[in-house]
């Protein structure tokens, strides 16, 4: 019997600390959720007090159980079979379930609402374990269970459950208004913004590009990353700044060792004056404390004191190797390699300052009126809108 | 007068191109002429394509994208992926281990690694169904074993590996690489690529392009290129890449892994008719093993030969090989040889090989008139 799931059952994330902004969040949430079941035809999400129902209606319950994963906000999912109230179509499901699962240990839970059922919690338990035992390679361990078969008898119906399995946790996006993330090209940026959107964060990005000396490929990389993120926020802007001009300026006037230091407070500037058009709360990098010269402690105090908002940086502490782990979990690791120039690599001096002092840095500014540029900068990006699993023209080829 | 409806059992040669490859190639062709690996845009969206398909092949072959490299041909590939690596590898030693029953173009390729560059081959021996024997595997495995090929289905009468068994044995008793053609498995059978280091595959088979194949290449391991010269394919294969071959394989090896059950059902039914037919044919002997691949049926005919049967199946518009043909222009085939037929059987092998559309009706249609033909004599 080939099996398939009724309803996905969505507990709630980080929940019991926030009570009376409870609504706030579940509402949010089922929004959330209700987007990214788009897709899915006949699917239909409703909520309750303390768990968001999800009835498939027919969709394949994998794909189901593999987006719910990627939404913030939920704990944990399980996906459940609705059968009638009669022991030999639950005792079949149980086996059909159990069947889809590699053999290990398990135990049948019964939680027997409707007291009207003939059978007693201890009777189905023994009816259901005795069915998966016989017919699967399954073995019982009423102690430390692998598997939990959950049985909730119902008044009318009965959801028999097998697996329940986490959720991506945090809060759900949007819950803590916009953030302006500045999305590279690089490993850690993406990373940042899975943090970010994890605590609940919704994003919009900012990439600068400096052609002709980067390339349309270096562009793409950084919307194909975008889109990776859509995993979580189903709806991105990235916003296009042309730096070349501004880049060209800040070669000519400033001496090499602090051009990569004035060229972050520029980037920071436009990032910040975007970051206010567009209504957003604090600027997000995926900068890491020692990194590379730009990130030391020193540099992080010079740059960020040209910023007006707060600066959040979710990586700072974290070790290359951990954040690389994470990079490859969320899908972006393997497009974050792509070799292509981005405009930090290209105008890379060879030995800049590791410990730049603001107010050299401040000095250096005086020496062209940067102001026009950066406004210029900001005036004329462009905004691109990433959403989830969109169709792209070349998709026929494939 | 009606027409007589055409009837293809050749499929293990090659398959009808896929409509929608075809389809894709009337954008590809005029609007992605540039040379993928071209720095300027029209380049680099050739380039991204290219990029796309290896991604796309990659996560259904469940690898990583570094490990797909695109050759001109499983026969390349086949000879990149022994000759490539024989020659890389033979400061290790110089002892290699394949089967009677290989394709050409790992024989050869073995051939010439033991009479030109002084490698020593064992070749396994296969029994009666075309199985080689797990035991004589675990004794010839040396020290100095290097390398290990073994093909996944065999391509004249469709006997299945036990690729699991094999891939275990050279792994716990040797430090050799293996190797394994799954070119007439791709499409037809779940593969599982877990610990295999070199795999061969072919986009016609499928119903894509000729002029393309795969080798998947655990990182860990070197090869020498065959073919020097420019980037391409890791620097492994150099040429200009042939980007229309190459972004068309993504499409049918997704097409062919969708319809993988549904082909299936059908194909078995064409297979089952067809065997229980002949089996009911006096002095014709089935070849196939009855547990290998259902897309390949042989059987031998001894009173007619190969050719005439082939000549007189093609007059009447139903396409068939006498075996593999990569060898039809040799007299005896030496997968017929090496699963004990003598000569005089061998001279009457017809394959059969099914896919995508075959039907119980040409099934039905060519029992009939291989009965007329027997009846007749040709």
């Amino acid at each position: 019997m080939d099996i398939k799931a009724d309803i996905c059952v969505i507990r709630f994330a980080e929940l019991s600390t926030k009570g009376k902004n409870k609504k706030d969040f579940v509402r949010l949430l089922r929004k959330n959720i209700n987007e990214a079941m788009r897709g899915f035809d006949g699917v239909k999400v409703v909520g309750s007090f303390d768990r968001i129902y999800v009835y498939l209606n027919g969709a394949d319950d994998k794909t189901v159980l593999a987006r719910l994963q990627q939404i913030f906000g939920i704990s944990t999912i399980s996906l459940a079979v609705k059968v009638e109230q009669d022991i030999e179509k639950m005792t079949e499901v149980a086996v059909a379930l159990m069947k889809r699962e590699t053999p290990t240990t398990f135990k049948v839970v019964t939680r027997r609402a409707d007291k009207t059922f003939p059978l007693v919690t201890d009777q189905i338990n023994r009816a259901l374990g005795m069915a998966i035992l016989d017919n699967t390679a399954h073995l019982v361990d009423v102690h430390n269970p692998k598997i939990k078969v959950l049985v909730e008898v119902r008044p009318a119906e009965v959801y028999i459950t097998v697996n329940t399995v986490q959720g991506a946790h945090g809060f759900p996006v949007g819950i803590q208004g916009k953030a302006m993330l500045l999305l590279s090209g690089g490993i850690d940026s993406p990373v940042a913004a899975y943090f970010s959107n994890k605590r609940g964060i919704e994003l919009e990005c900012v990439h600068f590009q400096s052609p002709p000396y980067t390339s349309i490929a270096a562009l793409n990389k950084v919307l194909d990353l975008a889109r990776k993120l859509t995993a979580g926020q189903s709806e991105i802007r990235v916003h296009v700044i042309n730096f070349t001009d501004l880049q060209l300026q800040i070669n000519h006037y400033i001496p090499e060792s602090y051009r990569i230091t004035i060229m972050r407070r520029m980037m920071i500037r436009i990032a910040d004056g975007l970051a206010k058009k567009r209504k957003c709360k604090a600027l997000i990098t995926g900068e890491c404390v020692g990194q590379v010269a730009s990130q030391t402690l020193d540099s992080i105090q010079v740059i960020s004191d040209v910023a007006v908002l707060p600066i959040l940086r979710p990586l700072v502490m974290f070790d290359k190797n951990d954040i690389i782990s994470v990079a490859e979990k969320i899908g972006t690791f393997d497009i974050s390699i792509r070799p292509f120039e981005d405009c930090c690599t290209v105008f890379t001096p060879i030995n800049p300052v590791t410990r730049p002092a603001i107010y050299k840095a401040e000095f250096y500014e005086k020496a062209f009126d940067y102001l026009p540029y950066v406004i210029e900068c900001i005036e004329k990006s462009e905004t691109i809108f990433v959403k989830y699993n969109e169709k792209r023209a070349e998709d026929a080829l494939f | 007068m009606q027409s007589i409806p055409e009837i293809y059992f050749d499929y293990a040669s090659t398959a009808p191109v896929h409509h929608e490859v075809i389809e894709a190639t009337h954008t590809l062709l005029p609007q992605f002429y540039a040379n993928p690996d071209s720095l300027h845009a029209l380049g680099y969206q050739a380039g991204e394509l290219m990029r796309i398909s290896r991604e796309k092949i990659a996560s259904m072959l469940n690898v990583s994208v570094q490990t797909v490299l695109f050759t001109g041909s499983a026969s390349e590939s086949n000879n990149m992926a022994i000759k490539g690596y024989a020659f890389a590898n033979q400061h290790k030693g110089k002892h290699c281990i394949t089967t009677k029953i290989e394709h050409s173009s790992v024989l050869n390729a073995f051939r010439q690694l033991q009479e030109v560059f002084g490698f020593d081959v064992d070749y396994l021996d296969v029994d009666a169904f075309g199985k080689v024997s797990l035991d004589q595997l675990k004794m010839l495995l040396r020290k100095d074993t290097i390398l290990v090929s073994v093909m996944a289905v065999n391509n004249e009468i469709g006997t299945i590996q036990d690729i699991g068994q094999i891939t275990k044995i050279v792994k716990s008793h040797s430090t050799a690489a293996l190797h394994v053609d799954f070119v007439q498995m791709l499409g037809k059978y779940r593969i599982d690529l877990h610990r295999i280091d070199l795999a061969t595959f072919s986009a016609h088979k499928i119903g894509g392009l000729k002029g393309v194949g795969l080798l998947i290449k655990n990182p860990q391991i070197d090869l020498l290129p065959l073919i020097s010269g420019g980037q391409q394919e890791q620097s492994l294969r150099a040429g200009t890449s042939n980007l229309l071959a190459n972004v068309t394989f993504a499409k049918v090896l997704r097409l062919s892994l969708e319809n993988m059950e549904s082909n299936y059902l059908r194909v078995k039914e064409v297979y089952d008719y067809i065997r229980n037919e002949l089996s009911l044919i006096p002095q014709l002997d089935v070849l196939s093993p009855s547990d290998g691949s259902i897309y390949i049926l042989t059987f031998t005919y001894p009173s007619i030969p190969s050719e005439i049967m082939t000549n007189a199946l093609s007059a009447r518009k139903i396409y068939v090989s006498a075996h593999s043909t990569c060898t039809s222009l040799s007299a005896y085939s030496h997968v017929h040889l090496a699963i004990g037929l003598k000569e005089h059987s061998a001279n009457g092998v017809i394959r059969l090989s099914f896919g995508g559309s075959s039907t119980l009706t040409q099934a039905q249609r060519f029992v009939e008139v291989l009965k007329e033909i027997i009846k007749n004599g040709y």
